[in-house]
């Protein structure tokens, strides 16, 4: 499949790979460790328009969202938008996901890997309500812009709106230029920024238009590549990664950002109170390789000659200069300063299991 | 794409250079192969002493995509490498037959470099991927 900037990405040097089932830019000429950086210091605007979106309307709305979801959505105010979860009977992820309240209606943005079989969910899970869940990827289009010039670069495009002033993980209808946009002051990378719906037909034009009033600010377009490097190094988990049907959101470190345990009856449920009633077998945690080394997904964590783990996210992270990673380990050897080691082609490389994120923006500090 | 060569170099067809420098050889990837991996992270050089073998991997390079085997090019014996790239791995990228350069081998059979591509050869051999 191709998203709406596919010739554009094409035509300005993008290297493109495969991302399940898309064709997408991993990077530009620029490279991803120099657009990583750029998102850090100034801005990078990302072709987003394969995740999968999702408008719920109807009475029975937030019904079904209460049935289908993590987070407490009774508790969002209009223009609010919260990080949470699907999950299985079994207390499985089977994605996570944003929210986003919105006026007359509620979006759901979802993993692209993941958008058919969560379609299918909420649809299975809304039979016999007075609800409707439409896919809308096909009539806007996904952009993200993330730095901290992000701010300055959207607020003469968006009739002054301040990105600091609308707050975190907040969500407004406003116009970008002539353009009818949902603006969403969320993203995927650590930095402050936002991220837009736009209508599909004027995606190319909107993109350039982007670039080019963000250009005297250093905004650059950033591909896959960089977009990963920095979800990780925010400690961001990635669906397939960190987190998949066989993983629970309790484990995963999740249960702060996504889960509300008192209130709502959602799918799951049950079977997460049972997790959280008992010791963790297996946390999620940070690391730091101290001898060098990459750490990629699967290589196994060892406590002496005892496997105690797998690597399931790892990088040389561009922000600090050092190798780190995530992944589940033996409760036992979850604790800050933990060491352990990480196998590397057969090879052990000492590690210590440090604190999550590894980089903080300074916006955040 | 325009690809950066090295006249005086010969290439394998796994995108490995040999350059003869005194009595040793010089090894090394070409241009086209650090563009294919992208921004070099790592390097897990030989060590000093070890035995090469034309065609068989010798070293990792690790890049922000995998983790590649580099194959020598000749054989011989690691007399030194490139500790550079310990603390600037993006050297591969920056300045691949030069700054860039991986390990420095005695050959043990001169003979070999005359199997490898030259520059002529090496570079239509790249046109045509």
């Amino acid at each position: 499949m191709q998203t709406k900037l596919h010739d554009w990405h094409v035509r300005a040097g993008g290297r493109m790979i495969d991302f399940s089932g898309w064709d997408m830019p991993i990077q530009y000429a620029t490279g991803p460790r120099e657009e990583h950086l750029r998102v850090r210091s100034a801005a990078g605007l990302f072709d987003i328009d394969h995740m999968g979106r999702f408008e719920v309307t109807g009475p029975d709305s937030l019904k079904l969202l209460q049935r289908a979801q993590t987070w407490d959505a009774s508790r969002m105010a209009e223009g609010h938008a919260h990080y949470s979860l699907l999950c299985s009977e079994s207390g499985g992820i089977i994605d996570d996901i944003f929210l986003y309240r919105l006026p007359q209606s509620w979006l759901v943005i979802v993993n692209a890997s993941n958008t058919a079989k969560d379609l299918a969910w909420l649809q299975s899970l809304a039979r016999g309500m007075n609800v409707s869940v439409r896919n809308r990827g096909a009539d806007t289009c996904m952009l993200a812009l993330q730095g901290p010039a992000a701010r300055d670069i959207v607020k003469p495009l968006c009739g002054g709106t301040d990105l600091d002033q609308m707050g975190f993980h907040r969500v407004r209808e406003c116009r970008l230029l002539d353009a009818a946009t949902i603006l969403c002051t969320t993203g995927y990378t650590g930095e402050p920024g936002c991220e837009m719906l736009l209508p599909a037909a004027d995606c190319e034009r909107l993109w350039a238009d982007i670039l080019a009033a963000g250009e005297a600010h250093g905004l650059i377009p950033c591909g896959l590549g960089a977009r990963d490097s920095l979800r990780a190094e925010a400690c961001l988990p990635l669906y397939g990664h960190e987190i998949d049907e066989d993983t629970d959101p309790i484990s995963a470190g999740l249960a702060r950002a996504a889960l509300c345990m008192d209130g709502h009856d959602f799918v799951g449920r049950p079977a997460l109170a049972a997790v959280a009633a008992k010791p963790l077998p297996h946390r999620l945690v940070g690391f730091e390789l101290i001898d060098p080394g990459v750490p990629r997904q699967g290589y196994p964590i060892h406590a002496g000659s005892q496997k105690i783990g797998r690597v399931t996210t790892g990088l040389a992270s561009p922000s600090t200069g050092r190798f780190v990673g995530m992944g589940y380990v033996d409760s036992r050897f979850a604790e800050v300063g933990s060491e352990v080691q990480i196998v590397i082609r057969e090879s052990p490389k000492a590690a210590r299991i440090v604190k999550r994120p590894f980089y903080t923006s300074p916006h955040w500090r | 794409m325009e690809y950066r060569f090295d006249e005086k170099a010969r290439y394998s067809k796994t995108h490995e250079w040999a350059r003869m420098d005194g009595e040793e050889a010089v090894v090394g990837i070409s241009d086209y192969a650090q563009d294919k991996l992208s921004d070099v992270v790592f390097t897990d050089l030989p060590a000093v002493g070890k035995e090469l073998k034309k065609e068989t991997a010798f070293m990792v390079i690790e890049s922000v995509k995998a983790a590649e085997d580099v194959f020598a090019p000749v054989s011989g014996t690691v007399t030194s490498h490139n500790e550079k790239l310990v603390k600037a791995p993006e050297l591969v990228n920056k300045d691949p037959f030069g700054e860039g350069w991986l390990v420095r081998v005695r050959l043990s059979n001169a003979k070999e470099l005359d199997s490898l591509m030259d520059l002529a050869a090496y570079k239509k051999f790249v046109e045509t991927l």
